[in-house]
């Protein structure tokens, strides 16, 4: 990219934490994104401080219906005349928690599943890859689709579905790489030494593993926001007046003619968000493994 | 490598029936009466019973589903629509095509676009090129695809009215539904060429090449470019359930009539066998691609082949 960047730190300075923190704070693009994810965080968490839910946010306003941006309303007002900025502010909220939340509970779902297959092997792994492989060969879309047409919609069903619809992805990639870490030499070394299996996982491969699986998670963070919202555009996620990035859009594909910044604004919010967690994800890969920078 | 064909034609079958299993188990819990759906809410409720009887709805689950497999391959029945009272396959089948086709252009272009342009960025690495495609790629990766068609529909349809915003008349309505299918992943592609480009760019044999006088361009179609598309054409492969998946949303904003608007009305009136079929259908239609991505392994890369 444009933005010159530090050199990288080549040599071992103490903890392993510190040196990832250091090559991380040497890319200055992902420094800034992830200035801006604390800020977008910040008001996901305190919106209700300064909007008030029921009256700017959900309530309705049929005198200033459809108004385009001005002093009053930054972003304008949408079809019932609400203002499009305490919506999209508030939108922040479900965005990070489907992002956020779903991920971290898929990868903790993955972890487990992957982990104990590559770990105890045999029919149990095989079995367990084979509906892995099954379940991958149905779309991700049409997988949450399944899924919320047997729980219903509203929040809790879509933060169920959006987290068990990436199990599979992410069982396969935690298996392969508690694989090939348990491939390696020092894996052998402890095992020679006497460590017990239980002792091996913890504290070799576990450690080892961990570092690509969360530049991962951290990558598809940005793709399940896009899906959650793509889910609500289509009116099978969160349902409006509930202020959520997709259905707001969704809302506004009546009025485009004559109101486009309805459409804009949360987009661009959808946008800033997703290449933000992209930017810190990339960021991140690029600290863990030093053979990537090059 | 026929050998290897044979052998990967055969494990479609026993995954297709895995595929079905797990389908027919997620959908068994959704609370739906088919008598009812077909009935309508004013019949009787013996009648409804009635009907469910004879449509086997109180068989046990393994028994359902062994009519259901008996029906999709022996006669290639996947039942008959609650709410239609069609057979699934011929309500299905005309929209297939349209999906299909909006997914296989899409995944035509996001090669075209994708590849060429990674393989550039890592010729010229560091280039003003590669800045700007490394920039590209990172926002297009970033944009959702319904807000891209969004944007598209904004600009060339509303703003510039060349082209039609809702439905396909003639091939002009297919562009911008193509290039938001199309644009993201091919934003991915690039990436990702030019990650292993630059790899195979670094290996020995390309050195050992370029000492013995070889031309800088077959060094990098024929030397560089062969090992570097190994993983890439298996991406592609993988991103093409993510353009099927992604074909639902696109054709809502753009109101295509292809699966999406029978598989959310299917949902909304709980209508199982549409829901089943078509996800049948898709998970079918991806495994064929893999199969083609996996045969086309085999011609890149000798040594898969020569395995069996």
């Amino acid at each position: 990219m444009f933005v010159k960047r530090k050199k990288y730190v080549t040599k071992a300075t103490g903890s392993h934490g510190g040196d990832i923190w250091r090559n991380f704070k040497a890319n200055r693009l992902a420094l800034i994104a992830a200035v801006v994810l604390v800020l977008i965080m910040l008001v996901a968490i305190g919106c209700d401080f300064f909007i008030d839910y029921n009256t700017q946010v959900i309530g309705m306003n049929p005198a200033e219906r459809l108004q385009g941006p001005s002093a009053a309303h930054w972003f304008g007002t949408d079809s019932a005349g609400r203002d499009l900025f305490a919506r999209v502010l508030y939108g922040t909220r479900y965005s990070l928690i489907f992002g956020i939340g779903c991920t971290f509970f898929s990868m903790a779902i993955g972890c487990i599943l992957g982990a104990t297959a590559a770990y105890y092997g045999g029919v149990y792994d095989s079995v367990l890859m084979r509906i892995m492989d099954a379940l991958m060969c149905i779309p991700y879309m049409l997988l949450l689709l399944m899924i919320v047409t047997v729980m219903g919609r509203g929040l809790e069903p879509m933060i169920i579905a959006l987290s068990i619809a990436s199990v599979p992805g992410y069982t396969r990639i935690v298996r392969s790489v508690v694989l090939s870490v348990a491939q390696q030499d020092f894996i052998e070394a402890a095992r020679a030494s006497g460590s017990t299996d239980r002792f091996i996982v913890m504290h070799h491969i576990l450690p080892n593993a961990i570092g690509p699986i969360l530049v991962d998670a951290m990558m598809s963070i940005a793709s399940t926001i896009m899906s959650a919202a793509g889910l609500s555009y289509i009116g099978m996620g969160i349902q409006p007046p509930t202020p959520e990035w997709g259905n707001m859009l969704s809302d506004a594909m009546k009025y485009m003619r004559t109101n486009p910044s309805m459409a804009i604004f949360p987009g661009l919010a959808l946008v800033l968000t997703a290449l933000c967690f992209n930017l810190v994800g990339d960021g991140l890969a690029d600290a863990i493994d030093p053979r990537r920078r090059k | 490598m026929l050998k290897y064909a044979g052998k990967r034609i055969l494990m479609i079958i026993p995954t297709l029936i895995l595929i079905i299993a797990i389908i027919f188990v997620i959908l068994s819990f959704i609370p739906s009466s088919p008598g009812r759906i077909i009935l309508g809410m004013n019949a009787k409720e013996e009648q409804v019973i009635a009907l469910n009887e004879q449509l086997g709805w109180y068989d046990s689950l393994p028994v359902k589903f062994i009519k259901y497999l008996k029906g999709i391959f022996l006669e290639g029945d996947f039942g008959d629509s609650y709410k239609h009272s069609v057979p699934v396959f011929d309500l299905l089948l005309p929209k297939f095509g349209v999906t299909a086709l909006l997914a296989l252009l899409a995944c035509a272009v996001s090669a075209l676009v994708g590849i060429p342009s990674g393989i550039l960025s890592a010729v010229k690495k560091h280039s003003v090129a590669d800045g700007v495609t490394t920039v590209l790629a990172m926002l297009l990766g970033s944009v959702p695809s319904f807000f891209l068609g969004v944007l598209m529909i904004l600009i060339f349809s509303l703003r510039l009215g060349w082209l039609p915003s809702n439905g396909i008349k003639d091939w002009t309505g297919y562009i911008m539904p193509v290039l938001t299918l199309a644009l993201p992943s091919a934003a991915y592609l690039s990436r990702m060429t030019r990650t292993t480009m630059l790899e195979a760019l670094e290996q020995d044999y390309i050195r050992t090449a370029r000492a013995k006088g070889c031309k800088p361009s077959r060094i990098i179609f024929r030397h560089a470019l062969r090992n570097a598309l190994m993983p890439v054409v298996t991406q592609l492969g993988m991103s093409f359930a993510g353009l099927l998946g992604g074909a639902m949303i696109t054709e809502q904003v753009f109101g295509l009539p292809g699966f999406s608007e029978s598989i959310l009305s299917a949902i909304q009136s709980k209508d199982v066998p549409v829901i089943m079929g078509s996800t049948i259908f898709i998970a079918a239609m991806f495994m064929v691609v893999m199969l083609v991505v996996d045969l086309l392994y085999a011609v890149l890369d000798p040594r898969v082949g020569a395995k069996y």
